[in-house]
């Protein structure tokens, strides 16, 4: 039989994904070695081609370092750097606390529920993210409606907006669905009879779910935690929204970089710092990616 | 099936059902157990005695998973006792009954290695860890499996896998193995191999082994009784040749082996032998019937003789070769008898021929001895 | 033993869900509110849904946006339907290459892939504007439409394909006659999500575009810098219901077109 050449459908993507995601990083990291400047592009130095290799190694002799050294000596970033990891890694640890019983109660509904259940957890994220947290400006603020309720029922009313713990709350609310989604997979296709064998083995409900279905399901507690951990450490708008002004994210920074301060080198560097701190669980998240699609 | 004749011999004496003095191991008392309108189990009652290889038979959806499953504690009786040793189980959640099961798809931890795995259920007794290590060792050479401890599940072929289900499930030292459908993934010979393995297992280790299967060779030759069941019910409990041989209804007679029914009015019955006036005549079979009543005679296609010359006497029925398979051992032949109506016949290839003297359309002559036949009235 | 849900397997769910809706229930309930205080209550009222029709700028940011969004969807679901064939069928070491780049992009924070764009558009010397945002939130969601096709792709029953081409179907015309129904749903639901993602975008709009091309999310995040707005509720309804319904819709689809299990 004829096989279809299925390679050939990777070129279009493979090219679009090039031109569009690989090639501006290249971008990125050469804006991020030009000199500052606080103004528009272009920025010294540039390739002179007319010179042809000697022009691009008089351009690679250009580059420096100028821009990551301002970086170390403002205490600034490494704080946003710091507490960008802090909070996407305390908010994973939160999710996987949180998402767990969540997708694990709903693997053991009956099936037709179950579909509804993961459609009900997909549905929030379907409705506009920035709506979503701008919901919990609402309720968060000192005059708010969590306040208000608090208020009515005599109990002694919170300040959390504007602080690190509304941040966490955001982070965690707006990723939930990404974490249960890939646990919810994980303990859905496990066999039922790994649980009965167990059981029949002398352990108890409890000791079969530690035992087994919690060991089995690491990999996709993995994934989840990776896939939120990734865009959390970069992430904008909640710091922005939710966050005090003291509260830094590295998302944040790179935005304020590059709206407020019309710093663009400075910006690119903060983003191939971050890129560069990711790299790493970027490609045990594919890891993982490439052994769940096999 | 050379090399291991003494298992028939020991079969043969060993009946305790047979003993009214014996205590059952196992005993099912009118228990039912329904999924939604389905009655999985209706009302079946049915004993099982220690160092017994018991075989529920059935099709699949007849309820003889869910008859184990309740017996392994999967599955709450709506009605009726389950009992162990004399005690009610009922109420036993499965992980404290001393029963354990061989899963169909063996269900073998992934993240545990083999010897994991069989350690399992004796580490859940709190069994110490150097005798742990030695009871181990011990399976894997019962299985021959010796040096693949350290394997991890999905590292073994299909027929490791089963061993070490089965290593797994014995290494605690239940007191009945339950195996559901054991050899189902299991290629044809590896399948026949592993059957005479697990008889010898079951006779080596003097335990009781309960298999449910819906392969009726596999229940022949392992069990020393099947339970035919049947929409939830058990139809009949015997001896593989007793229920072979005498089947207690149309039923058992059709899903064991191949059958030739004739259905008509009872004509005389007595001294021992019925004459039944069928649509193809009058049929003579040893047995008893109600005068005057419907009643069936059953006889195996290997009973009935093909002759080639007309015969006299009894049970005499001539017809036209229609179809015949040639199967090595075996030819079965399709006689019609009657436009629409067909009997199998089955002849040994006792000898080495290759011209055939028989072949489709020739004229032929079936007879059966009554002794051979069997009365039904069900 | 069939194992149901535990007393505490509901619970977890329950609150689970509950914390999921609780913030988009209120923000709706408080759009209908009269006053401007979102504290209080002061009756039903659909004042701020008038008052959004009547905002020129934001009747045009949502313009904008579903322009935006259609063609960007469109553009990632013929491309994520093409990596998915790729990332499924192919077994050529590009495939790996071509799924590093899927799920980088996956992943990465927004802040980052917006900056780059905005990079690579000014180095092309391209004026930024509606198709920036467009090719930008193409490339942004191109991701998620593959991953969705993937899935359906994978669990989709090769022999169906193989049977077609048994009869004499071209294996081009076997995928279009046989795969491409089978995946149709899942082609939809990619659009769908590929059009969300585009609508809700506000990071990677807000590097590339220029002038003329505010989009809602844009425009939005101005709005709520400046403090709680009940006009922003009534757009946050308008837009909450106009996904419900187009999903729920979809999902009934679904299901109705799936004999029950």
């Amino acid at each position: 039989m004829r096989r279809p050449r299925t390679g050939l459908a990777a070129i279009l993507p493979g090219l679009w994904l090039a031109i569009f995601f690989a090639f501006p990083f290249l971008l990125v990291a050469r804006l991020s070695a030009s000199d500052s400047a606080l103004s528009i592009p272009p920025y010294a130095p540039r390739i002179d081609w007319s010179q042809g290799v000697a022009g691009v190694r008089a351009f690679l002799a250009a580059l420096d370092g100028e821009t990551y050294v301002r970086l170390t000596q403002d205490s600034l970033y490494l704080d946003a750097y710091l507490s960008s990891l802090r909070l996407a890694g305390l908010a994973a640890g939160v999710l996987l606390l949180i998402g767990y019983p969540i997708a694990y109660g709903i693997a053991r509904c009956p099936p037709r529920l179950r579909q509804a259940l993961v459609m009900a957890v997909i549905l929030p994220f379907w409705t506009s993210f920035l709506i979503r947290i701008y919901a919990w400006v609402a309720i968060l603020k000192p005059a708010g409606v969590l306040n208000a309720a608090l208020g009515a029922v005599g109990l002694p009313t919170v300040d959390i907006l504007n602080t690190e713990a509304a941040v966490l709350l955001g982070l965690v609310y707006a990723y939930l669905p990404f974490m249960v989604l890939p646990l919810y997979a994980v303990l859905d296709r496990q066999d039922e009879s790994l649980i009965e064998a167990a059981q029949d083995l002398g352990c108890t409900p409890l000791q079969a779910f530690w035992r087994v279905t919690f060991p089995l399901s690491l990999r996709g507690a993995a994934a989840g935690a990776l896939l939120c951990f990734i865009p959390m450490a970069g992430e904008f708008v909640i710091p922005d929204l939710m966050g005090g002004s003291e509260t830094l994210m590295l998302g944040r920074v790179i935005w304020t970089e590059f709206f407020a301060n019309r710093d663009w080198p400075a910006a690119s560097a903060v983003a191939i710092v971050l890129l560069a701190t990711l790299v790493v669980p970027i490609l045990l998240f594919e890891r993982e990616q490439a052994k769940v699609a096999r | 099936m050379s090399g291991r004749p003494n298992i028939g011999g020991i079969r043969e004496t060993f009946a305790p059902w047979a003993d009214p003095a014996a205590a059952p191991l196992v005993r099912f008392d009118g228990v039912s157990k329904a999924f939604g309108d389905t009655r999985a189990v209706n009302d079946v009652s049915l004993s099982i005695y220690e160092r017994e290889f018991f075989a529920l038979l059935g099709p699949s959806g007849c309820g003889k998973t869910t008859l184990m499953r309740l017996l392994a504690g999967f599955e709450q009786p709506d009605a009726g006792r389950v009992m162990l040793g004399g005690r009610d189980i009922a109420a036993d959640p499965p992980h404290q009954r001393p029963v354990h099961m061989m899963f169909q798809s063996y269900a073998l931890f992934p993240h545990l290695s083999v010897a994991q795995n069989i350690a399992f259920g004796l580490k859940r007794q709190g069994v110490a860890k150097a005798e742990t290590a030695a009871r181990v060792e011990e399976m894997l050479a019962l299985v021959r499996l010796e040096g693949l401890g350290r394997r991890r599940p999905d590292q073994l072929s299909g027929g490791q896998r089963q061993r070490v289900a089965l290593a797994r499930a014995l290494a605690p030292r239940p007191k009945i193995l339950l195996l559901d459908e054991p050899m189902a993934a299991l290629d044809k010979k590896l399948r026949e191999e592993t059957r005479f393995e697990l008889m010898n297992l079951q006779q080596a280790l003097g335990l009781t082994f309960m298999i449910v299967t819906h392969d009726q060779d596999e229940a022949m030759v392992v069990a020393d009784r099947i339970a035919v069941m049947r929409e939830g019910r058990i139809v009949q409990v015997g001896r593989p040749a007793e229920v072979y041989e005498a089947p207690a209804d149309r039923y058992v007679a059709g899903f064991i082996g191949d059958v030739n029914l004739f259905e008509g009015r009872v004509a005389t019955s007595e001294g021992g032998r019925v004459r039944l006036l069928s649509e193809d005549g009058p049929i003579e079979a040893e047995g008893a019937g109600p005068v005057g009543e419907t009643a069936w005679v059953a006889v195996r296609p290997e009973k009935v003789a093909v002759h080639s010359e007309p015969q006299l006497g009894d049970n005499v029925l001539a017809g036209t070769i229609l179809d015949y398979g040639y199967l090595g051992d075996w030819t079965t032949y399709l006689v019609e008898i009657a436009p629409g109506r067909t009997i199998r016949a089955a002849r040994a290839n006792a000898t080495r021929t290759v011209a055939r003297p028989l072949g489709c359309g020739d004229a032929v002559w079936l007879s059966f001895e009554p002794a051979s036949a069997v009365v039904l009235t069900r | 033993m069939r194992r149901g849900p535990s007393a505490f397997n509901i619970a977890s769910v329950a609150l689970g869900l509950a914390f999921l809706y609780a913030p988009i229930v209120i923000l709706v309930l408080y759009s209908f509110n009269a006053s401007r205080l979102v504290t209080v209550w002061a009756g039903f009222s659909t004042r701020w849904y008038v008052a959004l029709f009547q905002d020129r700028q934001m009747l045009d940011a949502v313009w904008v946006t579903l322009r935006v969004g259609v063609i960007s969807a469109t553009i990632a679901t013929v491309l994520g339907v093409l990596a998915a064939i790729a990332l499924t069928r192919s077994r050529s070491r590009g495939r790996m290459v071509l799924a590093g780049g899927v799920y980088a992009t996956l992943v990465m924070p927004e802040v980052i892939l917006g900056l780059s764009l905005l990079l690579l558009f000014v180095a092309a010397g391209l004026p930024r504007g509606f198709w920036t945002v467009t090719l930008s939130h193409a490339t942004l969601t191109l991701a998620y439409a593959t991953v969705v096709v993937q899935a359906r792709l994978q669990s989709f029953d090769r022999s169906l394909e193989e049977a077609a081409q048994d009869l004499g179907c071209p294996p081009w015309k076997a995928f279009a006659l046989v795969t491409l129904p089978g995946i149709a749903p899942a082609v939809a639901a990619a659009w769908m999500l590929a059009f969300t993602l585009s609508l809700d975008d506000l990071v990677v709009a807000s590097f590339t575009s220029g002038p003329g091309a505010t989009t809602l999310p844009m425009r939005l995040y101005s709005q709520v810098r400046l403090g709680v707005n009940p006009e922003i509720n009534a757009v946050s309804t308008l837009l909450i219901g106009l996904v419900a319904t187009g999903v729920i819709a979809v999902y009934l689809i679904q299901q109705r077109r799936r004999p029950s299990p």
